[in-house]
């Protein structure tokens, strides 16, 4: 009887390529995606050294960072982010990899396409130069983001040198009470562990709260790992999994996607498995969850107040706060809910699939955006815009008085010129609230889509549960 | 990648836990496809105002400060994304370590193959240092990477972690890639021996 081993050590040990006395191990990568923002000095790094892509038919490229979210018949205005597309798209061409191009009908966020097109497998070593590459662990893959001197090890020869991570189970039991979604999972765990939490660590998420979930919601979940401080988070793969995928464009059909199930369900995590660390959280007890500091971190249930620095002992970590408060302009003691907010903002790889905008269009439908408010609404890819249109979530935006774009990372990051104004208040479905993240001075509170959209419809920070009908 | 063997430098403090990359160097500069010129971008929101003028009360704007080799900063340091473009603004600001008592993984991986070494020092020592850069400004410490040590001004000697290949590679100025080219034998047998498995990505 071999010793029983947790799903992240089975993804290891399959991918373990070479190993050296006294070096990281030779690492195995299954799929690299590929974006216009991390990789150029990569490929200028090949170039220079007269390499090629050592398997161009694992690795994928799209456009999200620098790519507008106007309608794609208007060309990109920005020069600077015109040329990193439009270099991405020559790196391509030159080095044969695919690529859904900015003018492409399956164009979306690296972390939305893979999956959605079923390039993202259990199973699998998926890296991106980007952190928020957990998210394909939602299907039971060990995922996450590298730096450009790695994208350039990967494309040259389909490894990287890597040490073994601890593993660390989180364990989410019970049922989510109504109004309390897989966005406040996460937030809460972070808030929990804080944002140094998970350092050298890959999660696992495991238990009936996680089970329970769909696979989009088990990829908001992996997506905000790295808040965590964990490089990776993932699910062992389950029948959801396996009908989510099924019929995929990328997956195995016929007697290939058989043997592929077969391989996938030996994947979870052995009885008896032992975890370096465990956390466990209640899901009956969790409430929406909102961040109201300047790391992801610093959050609190939407009906509770802001903390009081006085109230910590250690003095850079009260610093710290004191330092978020002020930059936040917000007063400890105080409730966030009834904060005045400018920008709403649903998007990002974290929350722009469909469940995502259908929980938005559900609170908005028949209501309108306050007036002092702008919100934004970013669907994740060219494929969800088309389908959220086909399903007139489109219409319940519009006539909420919401802006409809097309796909794209948008004001997650503020790269495309989507962005808060110094000052502004913004309720994000993303996942980073960082000094600045959504524009210079902007001032960003991360929560779920039906916060989001409670808050837009009252112009301030709202508990959907107390939102009036 | 540029060698590491010792550097003595005074420590440019900044006390601020969990500085993200996002500070370090914003987002919006990312655009570009070069490596080059990332200094001037360097903690450019906490550094320049509104009509992008330095501001006098920022630390890495002080005359007094330039040339400052060695970064003190709070715990956590690099959360947040992977941006390598951190790392590549920290060395041509003129950096070559940074003092904290925990780094974000991959700004570790990162600052690791661009030359530039991460301290790892206890809550005790950290306090310490700040107390020293605080009492005289002028005071230097010095980082000697053969063997591990972080030497105070009073002679105290602080051990600190990093593991034996990075070490490696510092000192020799190794290229990882270079190192895993030289292991395409073992590559090209593990490809022959999973080739389904690798083979599952089957456009229709």
């Amino acid at each position: 009887m071999s010793t029983p081993r947790t799903i992240i050590e089975k993804l290891w040990d399959s991918h373990v390529v070479a190993e050296r006395e006294g070096a990281p191990s030779l690492i195995y990568i299954d799929l690299h995606l590929v974006h216009e923002v991390t990789s150029p000095q990569a490929f200028a790094g090949l170039r220079a050294r007269g390499l090629k892509v050592r398997r161009p038919q694992n690795t994928f490229a799209t456009t999200d960072h620098s790519t507008p979210t106007t309608p794609r018949a208007l060309p990109i205005v920005d020069p600077i982010a015109k040329a990193q597309v439009e270099q991405l798209e020559t790196n391509c061409k030159e080095f044969g990899i695919p690529y859904f191009g900015f003018q492409n009908p399956k164009q979306g966020i690296v972390h939305v396409i893979g999956p959605e097109n079923g390039l993202t497998q259990p199973g699998m070593t998926v890296v991106c130069g980007d952190s928020h590459t957990a998210t394909h662990g939602a299907f039971g893959a060990l995922a996450f983001g590298i730096g450009t001197s790695e994208v350039e090890m990967v494309l040259a020869t389909q490894c990287l040198l890597q040490r073994k991570s601890r593993t660390y189970e989180v364990r989410v039991d019970g049922t989510l009470k109504p109004g309390v979604t897989a966005k406040d999972i996460i937030l809460a765990l972070i808030a929990r562990i804080g944002v140094g939490g998970g350092t050298g660590c890959v999660f696992e998420y495991r238990g009936s709260a996680i089970s329970a979930l769909t696979m989009e919601e088990r990829m908001t979940v992996c997506n905000m790992s790295i808040e965590g401080g964990a490089r990776a988070g993932l699910i062992a793969p389950d029948d959801a999994t396996y009908q989510f995928l099924a019929g995929k464009a990328f997956v195995p059909k016929g007697a290939g996607w058989d043997a592929a199930v077969a391989r996938w369900k030996t994947l979870p995590t052995d009885d008896g498995a032992t975890y370096d660390h465990t956390i466990s959280i209640d899901a009956n007890t969790l409430e929406p969850m909102i961040t109201f500091g300047t790391n992801p971190g610093m959050g609190i249930p939407v009906s509770g107040v802001v903390p009081d620095p006085a109230s910590i002992s250690d003095p850079l970590e009260r610093d710290s706060l004191t330092k978020a408060l002020k930059y936040m302009d917000l007063q400890p003691g105080k409730p966030l809910a009834g904060q005045p907010i400018n920008v709403v903002f649903v998007g990002s790889c974290t929350n722009s699939r469909m469940s995502d905008l259908r929980a938005a269009a559900g609170v908005l439908k028949g209501r309108k955006v306050n007036p002092k408010v702008r919100m934004m609404v970013v669907p994740g890819s060219m494929e969800i815009k088309r389908q959220a249109e086909a399903e007139g979530l489109d219409k319940v935006f519009r006539e909420a008085g919401a802006d409809w774009r097309e796909a794209g990372c948008s004001m997650c990051i503020a790269m495309n010129g989507d962005q808060l104004q110094p000052g502004e208040y913004s309720v994000s479905t993303s996942n980073r609230n960082f000094e600045g993240r959504q524009g210079k001075g902007g001032r960003t509170f991360l929560a779920s889509p039906l916060t989001a959209a409670a808050s837009a419809v009252t112009g301030v920070v709202t508990d959907i549960r107390a939102l009036k009908s | 990648m540029a060698k590491f063997t010792t550097l003595t430098s005074r420590m440019m403090p900044m006390a601020v836990d969990n500085i993200d990359t996002d500070q370090i160097i914003p987002a919006r500069f990312l655009k570009t496809i070069s490596k080059e010129g990332l200094d001037k971008q360097l903690f450019n929101d906490w550094r320049y105002d509104a009509e992008g003028k330095p501001k006098a009360d920022f630390i890495l704007n002080a005359p007094e400060w330039q040339g400052v080799a060695i970064l003190l900063a709070g715990d956590n340091f690099g959360c947040g994304s992977s941006r390598e473009h951190a790392p590549w603004a920290l060395t041509q600001w003129g950096f070559r370590a940074i003092i904290s008592t925990s780094f974000a993984d991959i700004f570790k991986s990162n600052a690791l193959k661009n030359g530039l070494v991460p301290v790892v020092v206890s809550r005790e020592v950290h306090a310490k240092l700040f107390a020293l850069v605080e009492k005289d400004p002028q005071a230097q410490v010095t980082i000697e990477l053969a063997s591990q040590t972080l030497s105070l001004p009073d002679g105290t000697k602080v051990e600190f972690p990093v593991d034996g290949f990075s070490k490696h590679c510092l000192l020799e100025g190794v290229d990882e890639l270079g190192y895993i080219l030289h292991q395409m034998a073992a590559i090209e047998a593990y490809e022959a021996k999973k080739d389904v498995e690798l083979n599952t990505l089957q456009p229709s």
